[in-house]
Parts: structure tokens; C-alpha cells; sequence
């Protein structure tokens, strides 16, 4: 603070000041304490607001409890958001030892910016583009039946098959620049010194590479996790009629049943057991915070 | 168990640079052999194509009378020694020095029992649980030597592994090292840009510079007799005088410089064509009143002296305004002259050496 001071004078540093207060307080905090103090409260006919009726309650979180119909969905939400994890672990991993350790320095750029490239466009045209591209009728069927992969063409815009294509596509890059660092800051002399010393290269990959890159894997992991689970987009554009996403339940409860007070209430659930989840997640793989935040 | 490495008139380049110009060296198994040379000679790149990372462009590598090429670093029977040791830091000491072993598959107790023996063997008893950063830079030099004595290597590669120590340490764990390798007969090659390293440890040094080998040899060779310009000036300090072979006589030549002519021996391969300068080491000059008749003398005026205890090193200017350096050893009584004497620098004619400035060719079939 004292360095902003000297760099720009009081005014200037006051107006970064307040302007930075002004986005975490009313366009941040101010919002989500609305949405949490209006959790606890009924949703009434408006001439009821304020009246005997308007008193705090826990019935908007225990209506989640009371649909099993809820609590199923939020397991498969939980679920399918491990698996679009994992498998963004599985394809970054690669990719960012590739960058990191194989690729010479020169090209790393270009390729850095052929993956970005695709990150420009909206999400929402991107899960659009793999709604025709999943559809059944659509280009990727029509290959993989042009190669015999397939007899016959796949409903790939059933159950979550579609929406885990779409998440994994849409997260995977949040998975790889924190693998990227992390592989990239191991000294190459110990990927050496392992196979020097007769180690196979998956042996360095596990006893090496993996333990170092743990910080990276738990940072892009937690991230590709819970946007995942709170996505509403790729679920909404590419479910199917069969596969349910929380997120859209709160949707619903905001949006269709204009009940905003049981939809904040399932949002800061939704927010509250992944924390729990990704806590408990830290501790069987043993990564701390701390770790994270390097 | 130790093998010899044969290094056959190899090359290696990157894009247009020859880092490593048809070096032929057969080092012998359980010999102490160091590549000496300034930064950028190839001397590391020699270590790496030893131990599989790079291939050679040309020629072959053999190891205990194995052609090693396609042989990954994985399969061959080196362990190379990084510079920066390159130790696991998040594994245990002990793990660090059995990881070879686990690799190979033996059991836990084994290798616990493998690590606590090496442990040992380095002089670093009951380090095994520790965490590597919890060691000082003396204790992580033992433990990347244990951990690459592990795999009972045929040949252990050191990469300046002691540039890192201080000083006191440096010469201690030259003194250890060495001893390692008596101990375990392991064929080590080293690498190194300190000549004192290299003579005080090794059975025979390899000077290098720009991607060649200049002179084979054993340390005293080295010192004593140069092959070349290169290793007496890159060896110890000398006195170095150009001029031109004015006659030559059996092994002997009158040099005439701008300091005077003197005569001095011959080195090798050395006529009156080749571009040659004079060398004379310090501790080879005297200072006297007056010369003898007839001894190579130049005039000078002491300008510095520095007194370091066992030796007294003097500098002197001659009439071209040149500087000499003249060591004398410091017997107790010796006389120190004072900045502004008016001397005579004398040195014999066998201990005064004319060299050619670079040898073309590698000197090869050096064994």
C-alpha cells in the first residue's frame, strides 16, 4: 500500500482503492449475502413479505433433504464432475509433460496458442458446436461409421455421455497450465538422474514427475471440479432428457418457479457439500492448502 | 567389478557446432580419469554420451568392450553424478540412495539394509530417515555418491560435482572421493574445469579444449611436460614468450623473442614451420644480481611482491615494459627482494619449452 502511495500519490491510489472496494463489496459480497439472508427466509405472495409469516427458517434447506429425487441428482452431479475431472487429469497430464519437458522451447508458444485459441470463442458457441457435432446424424457419427469404427450410430446426446464431452472440453485447459507449471518447475537433471539410475519411464513418471507435479494436480483438480459441478451451460445446451445437472434445479427454482428463496438456499448447498467433498478429497490424497496456493 | 570405457574417434555435434571433435581415449577399468578443460569444451558433453542422454554423431563408445549405441541411460552400467546432484527432494535419504535398487525390484529390507550400508560406506551413519533438506552441501555430496554406488555401477560419472562445496569442504571431499574410488574400484570419470582437482585426483587427465583432446596423461606428464601451448597455459601459470625457432640443435633450439633469444628444449612435434611460443614456469625462474655467462637472462625491476608463506611470488617488469612472474619457495630464510630491485630473471634451458600453439589433430591412441 505504502508502495502504491509513493508510485501514484494519494488521489489516484484512493480511486484504485475504492474502485477495487466497490467490486467486492457491491458487485460481490452484497449480492451473495442478499442471496444467503433471503435462504432462510419463505417464499410468500409479495403482500405477505414482511409480515407474521416472514421469519427465518432452515425449511428451504431441508426441502433438498426431502427430495430424494434432489439429493440423487446432486450425486450424479458429484459423480460425473469426479469423472470430467479425472479425465481432464488423464489428458493434460500428457500434454503438459509434452509441453513442459519433451517439446523444444521455440515451438512451446505457437502451441500454447493453438491450445488457447479455442477458449476465445463463448462457451455457449462451443457447446453448441458439440451439439451438432454429437448429434446423431451428426459429423463424428458419420465418421466413425465412415472408418467401421461403428455399425451403427451412437445417441451420444443421451444420458451424460454428451455433457461430460462438453465439460471435459470446456475445463481441460484449467487443468493443464497448473500441470504445466508444476511439471515445468521440476529441475529436468532428476527426470535424468531417475532413468540414469535404470528407472523406467513410467517408474519416473510415478516416483518422480507425479509427486512433484501433486500442488499443480491438486490446483487443477479442485478447479475442473467445481466448475464442473456448478456449470449450467454445457448441461443445459447438451443433456438429454435422462441426465440432470443441480444446477439446473436451481435454475428452476429461481427461474420457473420463481421461488428465489429455495434456490439460494440450494445454491449455497450446492457450494457448501463440494467444499466438503473437495475437503475430504485433500485429505485422502494428502495435499494441503498450502500446497495449493504455491 | 569395473569396466573400461573406449571412446573411438567420437563426435558430437548441434546443428553446425562440433562440441566434441574425434576424441580417442581407452580409459582402463577402476582408473581415476578426469576430463580438465575451460567451460564449453565438450568435456560434459563427452559425459553425457557416456552415460546414453546424447549419441555420439560419429564414432563409438564402448564399455567394458560393449558397443553402446541405441543403449538407453537406463540400461547402461554407468551412474553419472550431476553437478547440482539432482537428488529426489521429496524422498528420504535412504530412498534417494535404494531408489536404483527398487527399480530393479528388491525388496524393501533389502534395500533399507543396501542404504544403511552405503550410508556407512560415505562416512554419513544414521542419515537414513533424514530429509534431503535437512542436509548441508557436504552431506548431499554423499548421499548422490551412495545413491549412484547403489546400482554398482561398472563406471561412475562425476560432472563437477564439487563446484558447488566451499573451499575447506572441496579439498576434503577430494581426499574422500578419491578414497571412495580406491575403495570400491569403480571406474570413475570426472569432469572438471580446476586443474588442482584433476591433478590431485586422478590416475590420468584428459585436457580438452574446443571439442578436442589436447594431451592424455598423468598428472606429473601433465604439469611437467605439455603437449601443446594450450595445456601449459591452461595448466598452471607460465611465463609465455612469443617469438621465432632461430636454429635448432638435436632437442634443444635458440627462440628469439622480443626479451632476448634464449634456448630452450623442444616440445613435441615441434619445427621451425609451426607457430610455437616459449614457456617457462615460475617456480622454474630464479632472481639473481648476475647471471652466470651464457644462462637465458632478462634484466628486470621487481614491481610486486606478494608474500603468501610457504612461496614468496614475485613480479618483475622487464625493459619492454612485459611482466614476469617468478616463484621462489620459502625456506625459512629466503631473501625477499624490494618493489624497485634491479634483478636478473634466469631459468635453465630444460626447464624453458617451445610448443606449438594448438595440436591439429587430436593426439589419439593415447592410452
Amino acid at each position: 500500500m505504502s508502495e502504491l502511495l509513493r508510485r501514484y500519490g494519494a488521489p489516484l491510489t484512493a480511486t484504485f482503492a475504492a474502485l477495487t472496494a466497490f467490486w467486492l463489496l457491491a458487485l460481490v459480497v452484497l449480492p451473495y449475502l442478499y442471496l444467503f439472508e433471503n435462504s432462510f427466509r419463505p417464499y410468500l405472495p409479495v403482500v405477505d413479505v414482511g409480515g407474521p409469516k416472514d421469519v427465518y427458517s432452515l425449511d428451504n434447506y431441508l426441502t433438498f433433504f426431502e427430495s430424494p429425487i434432489h439429493i440423487k441428482v446432486f450425486f450424479w452431479t458429484i459423480i460425473y464432475s469426479s469423472i470430467v475431472t479425472v479425465l481432464c487429469f488423464a489428458i493434460a497430464y500428457p500434454l503438459a509433460y509434452y509441453l513442459s519437458k519433451v517439446a523444444k522451447s521455440a515451438v512451446v508458444p505457437t502451441l500454447f496458442l493453438l491450445l488457447l485459441i479455442p477458449l476465445w470463442v463463448s462457451e455457449i458457441l462451443r457447446s453448441f458446436a458439440w451439439f451438432i457435432i454429437l448429434a446423431l446424424k451428426g459429423p463424428l457419427n458419420y465418421g466413425l461409421l465412415g472408418l467401421g469404427i461403428i455399425d451403427q450410430p451412437v445417441r451420444w446426446l443421451s444420458g451424460f455421455r454428451s455433457i461430460i464431452i462438453g465439460l471435459v472440453y470446456t475445463y481441460v485447459l484449467f487443468m493443464l497450465f497448473p500441470l504445466y507449471n508444476a511439471i515445468q518447475s521440476l529441475d529436468t537433471n532428476q527426470i535424468e538422474a531417475a532413468e540414469d539410475l535404470g528407472s523406467p519411464w513410467w517408474r519416473t513418471h510415478w516416483r518422480v514427475i507425479l509427486p512433484h507435479s501433486k500442488p499443480g494436480i491438486a490446483s487443477g483438480a479442485v478447479t475442473v471440479f467445481m466448475l464442473s459441478a456448478g456449470s449450467i451451460l454445457v448441461p443445459t445446451l447438451l443433456a438429454s432428457t435422462t441426465s440432470r445437472w443441480f444446477t439446473e434445479i436451481i435454475q428452476q427454482w429461481m427461474f420457473e418457479s420463481q421461488d428465489w428463496n429455495t434456490g439460494s438456499a440450494y445454491a449455497f448447498l450446492l457450494m457448501l457439500l463440494c467444499t466438503v467433498f473437495v475437503t475430504v478429497m485433500m485429505r485422502v490424497f494428502r495435499v494441503s492448502l498450502a500446497d495449493i496456493a504455491k | 567389478m569395473s569396466a573400461g570405457v573406449e571412446l573411438a574417434n567420437v563426435c558430437a555435434d548441434f546443428g553446425n557446432f562440433r562440441a566434441v571433435d574425434r576424441v580417442n581415449v581407452t580409459i582402463k577399468a577402476g582408473e581415476f580419469f578426469s576430463f580438465l578443460g575451460p567451460s564449453g569444451c565438450g568435456k560434459t558433453t563427452i559425459l553425457r554420451m557416456v552415460s546414453g542422454f546424447i549419441d555420439p554423431s560419429e564414432g563409438e563408445i564402448k564399455i567394458g568392450d560393449q558397443p553402446m549405441q541405441g543403449i538407453r541411460p537406463n540400461k547402461r552400467p554407468t551412474a553419472l553424478i550431476f553437478q547440482n546432484l539432482a537428488l529426489f527432494p521429496l524422498m528420504p535419504v535412504w530412498e534417494n540412495i535404494s531408489f536404483g535398487l527398487e527399480v530393479r525390484g528388491v525388496d524393501k529390507k533389502t534395500r533399507r539394509d543396501k542404504a544403511e550400508e552405503l550410508l556407512r560406506l560415505v562416512d554419513l551413519p544414521g542419515a537414513a530417515d533424514k530429509a534431503i533438506s535437512q542436509l548441508s552441501g557436504g552431506q548431499k555430496q554423499r548421499v548422490a555418491i551412495a545413491r549412484a554406488l547403489a546400482v554398482e555401477p561398472k563406471v561412475m560419472l562425476l560432472d563437477e560435482p564439487l563446484s558447488a562445496l566451499d573451499l575447506k569442504l572441496r579439498q576434503h571431499m577430494r581426499a574422500e572421493l578419491r578414497a571412495i574410488q580406491k575403495r570400491t574400484n569403480v571406474t570413475f570419470i570426472y569432469i572438471t574445469h580446476d586443474q588442482g582437482e584433476a591433478l590431485a585426483m586422478s590416475d590420468r587427465v584428459g585436457v580438452m579444449s574446443q571439442g578436442k583432446l589436447q594431451q592424455v596423461a598423468v598428472p606429473q606428464e601433465i604439469y611437467n611436460h605439455p603437449a601443446n601451448g594450450f595445456v601449459a597455459s591452461f595448466v598452471g601459470e607460465n611465463n609465455i614468450f612469443t617469438g621465432q625457432i632461430e636454429s635448432m640443435n638435436g632437442s634443444t633450439a635458440l627462440f628469439r623473442t622480443n626479451s632476448g633469444t634464449f634456448r630452450a628444449s623442444l616440445g613435441p612435434g615441434v619445427t621451425t614451420a609451426t607457430s610455437a611460443k616459449l614457456y617457462v614456469r615460475p617456480e622454474q625462474t630464479r632472481l639473481v644480481e648476475a647471471p652466470p655467462p651464457g644462462a637465458n637472462s632478462i634484466p628486470v625491476e621487481v614491481t610486486d611482491v606478494a608474500f603468501e608463506g610457504n612461496f614468496i611470488n614475485i613480479q618483475a617488469r622487464n625493459g619492454d615494459g612485459r611482466t614476469l612472474v617468478v616463484e621462489t619457495r620459502n625456506d625459512g630464510s629466503t631473501a625477499v627482494p624490494p618493489p624497485g630491485s634491479r634483478l636478473t630473471v634466469v631459468f635453465d634451458a630444460e626447464h624453458a619449452v617451445i610448443l606449438a600453439d594448438e595440436t591439429a589433430a587430436s593426439p589419439g591412441r593415447a592410452a
